[in-house]
């Protein structure tokens, strides 16, 4: 059955010869040498301002830092679908030698796109698998909301706090997890309540979320989902909530209590020069607060200055690496002990994360 | 003054040039869009309508897109004909791609190609059908309108769809992600050629355009079809079974868009997740009306509905026109398609008012 | 107020976009028209409404409002000029619609996004809001959701207590009877559209101006297919659409209330309900040819060409 043989090798050959005119143009002198060409594949619309809206001002932060080095394309609204391995295939047409996939669902078309075009780079969102030429980074969102969890332990006055999640995936429930745990580092009595919307933005459904957390007693809300829709439901209630992804302040000025904004500039400035100056290599990255890839921005007025300099400590410690987030004893929902008193969270631990924390109410949906 | 006087019957050279005027509005009114968006309108048609036809890699990525609708869009057509107007073969798709994928699943390290890929689309074909004998039967049995049955459909089959990726059917590997596992190898639409992912489905709708045509145009049961549809009472005179007709036409409608079902979700997707309904049902509607129902214009215009679509990305990419335009284009060519076809029927007159 | 009453409440406004928009369709489903154009039309008066409201607010947004209406009425008498007045066939006119609309407000909406919206006021009619106890609960909504209420009543009348709603249903009935008896079907049919389709831009003004208060592309995400459905669920009436609407709009605050409750119902096969019942409620209709008469216009989705 197998006829590819004479195809295979012609194709090969062709692709051969290709990467040896472009390395022979990359190698040029500096001065003359083509700018590199930048893909960037987004799965919402650039105006989300939310996730994809993170991703495209990095973009820019690259095209300022490097100049006439580099020229960059996106593709915005490609889908988790067949559609996005025929935009990866032309952007490599196109002559881009380094491809930013910015959601988890690209994996497969990258896998792909990236065993054919094996002299440009893939970089892929929230994945884990890799190839030679494809390596994943994602953003420790999880910091950013045990921030969150510090302040709103200290903000609120029911000791009820709400999340608005999306999809029932560990990043999800760690970042649950992960602001519980924020706030019970101020406050051991709070409660958190958590309902899904099974995506990861509809407005109105996000708005609808907020107000049944609120009608059961949350005062600050926390979110997982990429609209305004949330925070915006707290300010019309007279409650209090965070902004996610970026800095939403401006949607709810009152309700605001800060944003977990996440900056991929830090970690697009590094790979775009690892491709440059040639010591790209496949790997996992993982960056947190202490490599400036997440941060809890614009912190309201209205916080009280010992809170404020409980989470300056908090970041201080991030960013220095030496306050841990998960470290023992941390109890399931059911007491199990999950981690031992003084023990410390490997990232192994933190990517498997299927568990509510001890204070967060409700069951997981099911479906392991 | 002018007035628009009904035709007894639509004039001829007007029906065949329909597609073309209305191609050409489509055109020029893109073209002030472009330049009202600042880009030069001839770089920014070129990549709609040229660019999608350069080269064998672009030939590919337009049968790709074409083949679910010219497959659906061709059942739509025996459907329509029949005056049975069947809106949910996105269900129907969504239906055939879910029991496609459960016989994908079945597949092991032992499978032959010869033994899964026939089953494959045969499950396709009777997932989508199924789906689409519901409609027929609550239509056939208590005479519910099928227009509103089949729309409903949809959204059950996309819940159903949401419920097997987010739960049972999820793969346990995935980190919780709502898809399945992704299909072995072996149960992989046949590609044409190394390289591109055109796949056999182009040749399952050229086939399936041949055999419309030969099932409309020259049999006797596709003529009782056509009358059915077009002079009801006729027909019933004549003795021609209504009921045949649509069962036939639902039968054959979501068969189709099953099959369209099995060959995406085995092809260029290789497993099945929320993100497989993409419009496709929605948009071979267009595409059927595009094609005048009949089965060589559908493939045309399923071809020239995929361009649209790729065009949208290319000049996204190319230019940064924003991905909406092709929306935009494809409602504004069905829009004056729809108004060109009508006023075929009408001829422009000069009136003077009756002198007292 | 306690937990039940609150959902209600929610439902109520989550319901007020699908009563807005299932009690326009339901005009011109009367008259015989099918417009499947609803998630165009409720996209276009959204953004409308938001754009003027950027703009000119207005009292309470009403210019907001009264823009978005009005786009809906232009997409309607568009939709209208072609299916009514020169014959195309109404569910490719109106699939049409519905994709023009989603492609063309996300295209032209994109400058709308990232900008913010005035304060807004509180929801609810003034002192009455206020009063002790029964204020929030009967007196605190948004004013479009006492306007669905107003309609729903309104509609009521108009259909079966008035002449021009008898010549409605008439024309939507047999439009070859009203047509012999000399009433200009096709222009009562336009009409028809043009309301309903200003009814559907109000709906999707609701969402962006008072609902979730931002615009951002395929804001209204389905709505407009549920609307659809409503009006075939509640078989035509106006105040079936109404309890309806909240019926639906309701369902996603219960799977949230029993969610925090610990029950997990699985989300989509609760999502499924609304459109089983729909089919449901068609089958048991259409079973009798008179039931069907008594429930369905019955020239719903033919083409009517006078002389023919």
């Amino acid at each position: 059955m197998d006829t590819r043989g004479s195809r295979r090798s012609l194709l090969g050959l062709a692709t051969l010869a290709l990467v040896l005119v472009g390395m022979c143009a990359g190698h040029r002198s500096a001065g003359a040498a083509a700018p590199l060409k930048i893909g960037f594949a987004y799965v919402g619309p650039v105006g989300d301002a939310g996730w994809t809206f993170a991703h495209d001002k990095a973009r820019k932060a690259v095209e300022a830092e490097y100049g006439p080095k580099v020229t960059t394309i996106f593709v915005e609204n490609v889908p988790e679908a067949a559609d996005a391995e025929r935009v990866l295939r032309d952007m490599v047409k196109q002559g881009c030698g380094l491809i930013f996939g910015t959601t988890f669902g690209y994996m497969g078309p990258m896998m792909k796109v990236a065993s054919t075009a094996k002299n440009v780079k893939f970089e892929h969102a929230t994945g884990y698998k890799t190839a030679p030429n494809l390596r994943t980074y994602d953003s420790r969102t999880y910091e950013g909301a045990y921030m969150a969890g510090v302040i709103a332990g200290g903000m609120t006055k029911t000791n009820t706090l709400g999340v608005v999640a999306s999809i029932p995936i560990p990043e999800v429930i760690r970042n649950i997890d992960s602001f519980t745990l924020g706030a019970q580092s101020v406050n051991p009595k709070v409660t958190t309540r958590v309902v899904w919307v099974n995506k990861w933005f509809d407005p109105p459904k996000e708005g609808e979320g907020a107000q049944a957390l609120m009608n059961d007693g949350a005062d600050v809300l926390m979110q997982n989902t990429d609209s305004s829709a949330v925070l915006q439901a707290a300010e019309k209630a007279g409650k209090h909530g965070f902004g996610w992804d970026s800095d939403m302040s401006k949607y709810g000025p009152k309700a605001h209590l800060g944003s977990a904004v996440i900056n991929w500039a830090p970690y697009y400035k590094k790979a775009v020069g690892d491709v440059l100056d040639g010591s790209w290599k496949t790997g996992q990255t993982w960056w947190g607060v202490k490599e400036g890839s997440i941060d809890l921005v614009s912190v309201s007025p209205e916080v009280p200055a010992a809170l404020k300099a409980k989470l300056d400590t908090v970041k201080a410690g991030l960013k220095a690496g030496t306050y841990a987030i998960w470290k023992g004893p941390v109890m399931d929902q059911d007491g199990k002990v999950v981690l031992k008193a003084g023990e410390t969270a490997d990232d192994k631990f933190l990517h498997g994360i299927n568990f509510y924390v001890k204070g967060v109410q409700g069951k997981l949906p099911s479906g392991k | 003054m002018l007035r628009l006087v009904a035709r007894p019957t639509p004039s001829r050279p007007l029906t065949l040039a329909a597609p073309l005027i209305a191609f050409a509005l489509t055109v020029s009114v893109g073209a002030i869009l472009f330049v009202a968006l600042g880009v030069s309108p001839g770089r920014a048609l070129a990549l709609f309508f040229i660019e999608p036809l350069r080269g064998a890699d672009a030939w590919s990525e337009l049968s790709v897109k074409a083949t679910p609708l010219a497959l659906i869009a061709l059942g739509l057509a025996v459907c329509f004909r029949a005056n049975v107007w069947n809106i949910g073969a996105e269900g129907q798709f969504i239906m055939g791609a879910i029991t496609a994928s459960w016989v994908a699943m079945r597949a092991t390290d032992t499978t032959h190609a010869a033994a899964i890929l026939p089953a494959i689309a045969l499950a396709g074909i009777l997932g989508g059908a199924a789906w689409a004998a519901i409609v027929a039967f609550l239509r056939d049995r208590w005479n519910a309108n099928e227009i509103l049955v089949s729309l409903m459909l949809v959204y059950v089959a996309d819940m159903l769809l949401g419920y097997l990726t987010y739960g049972p059917w999820k793969d346990p590997d995935g980190y919780n992600f709502p898809q399945t596992i992704s299909f072995l190898p072996v149960t992989q639409v046949p590609l044409i050629a190394d390289g591109h992912r055109a796949h056999v489905g182009l040749f399952a709708a050229v086939a399936v355009a041949i055999a419309a045509w030969l099932f409309l145009y020259r049999t006797y049961g596709g003529f009782q079809l056509a009358v059915g549809g077009a002079a009801p009472r006729a027909a019933r005179y004549a003795g021609f079974s209504a009921r045949r007709s649509l069962w036939t036409a639902l039968l054959c409608s979501g068969g189709l868009s099953g099959l369209a079902g099995a060959l995406e979700v085995t092809g260029p997707l290789g497993q099945l997740t929320p993100h497989l309904p993409v419009g496709y049902g929605f948009t071979a509607i267009i595409v059927a009306f595009v094609g005048r129902l009949h089965p060589f214009g559908i493939l045309l215009a399923s071809i020239l509905m995929s361009m649209l679509y790729i065009g949208g990305e290319l000049a996204q990419s190319r230019l940064g026109l924003p991905q909406a335009l092709s929306g935009v284009f494809q409602g504004l060519l069905l829009f004056t398609l729809l108004a060109c076809d009508a006023l075929a029927s009408y001829r422009i007159l000069r009136v003077r008012r009756a002198v007292a | 107020m306690g937990g039940l009453a609150l959902m209600l409440a929610a439902s109520v406004n989550a319901g007020t976009v699908l009563a807005l928009a299932g009690l326009g369709l339901l005009i011109n489903e009367r008259a015989g028209v099918l417009n499947l154009g609803a998630e165009g039309m409720m996209l276009i008066g959204a953004l409308a409404g938001y754009a003027t409201a950027l703009h000119a607010p207005g009292a309470g947004m009403l210019l907001g409002y009264l823009a978005a209406a009005a786009a809906g009425a232009v997409m309607a008498a568009l939709f209208g000029w072609l299916a009514i007045g020169i014959g195309t066939n109404q569910y490719a006119t109106g699939l049409a619609l519905s994709l023009f609309g989603v492609g063309f407000t996300a295209f032209a909406g994109k400058p709308f996004v990232d900008r913010q919206l005035a304060e807004r006021g509180r929801d609810g009619i003034p002192w009455l809001r206020d009063l002790p106890l029964v204020g929030p609960a009967l007196f605190g909504y948004h004013l479009l959701v006492y306007l669905a209420v107003a309609l729903a009543v309104g509609l009521t009348w108009f259909l079966f207590r008035s002449r021009a709603g008898l010549l409605l249903r008439a024309v939507g009935e047999s439009p070859e009877s009203a047509h012999a008896l000399g009433h200009r079907v096709r222009a009562i049919r336009m009409l028809a559209v043009i309301a309903g389709g200003a009814l559907c831009g109000l709906a999707g003004a609701y969402v962006s101006l008072a609902y979730t208060h931002l615009w951002v592309e395929n804001l209204i995400a389905g709505r407009g297919w549920i609307a659809l459905a409503l009006t075939t669920f509640a078989t035509w009436r106006p105040a079936r659409i109404l309890l309806g609407a909240y019926l639906f709009g309701g369902l996603t605050m219960l799977q949230f209330h029993l969610q925090q409750r610990g029950v997990q119902i699985e989300s989509h096969l609760l999502g499924m309900l609304p459109y089983l019942a729909t089919v449901i409620v068609l089958v048991l209709i259409s079973r009798r040819a008179a039931w069907i008469r008594h429930n369905m216009p019955a020239s719903l989705g033919r083409i009517f060409r006078p002389g023919t």
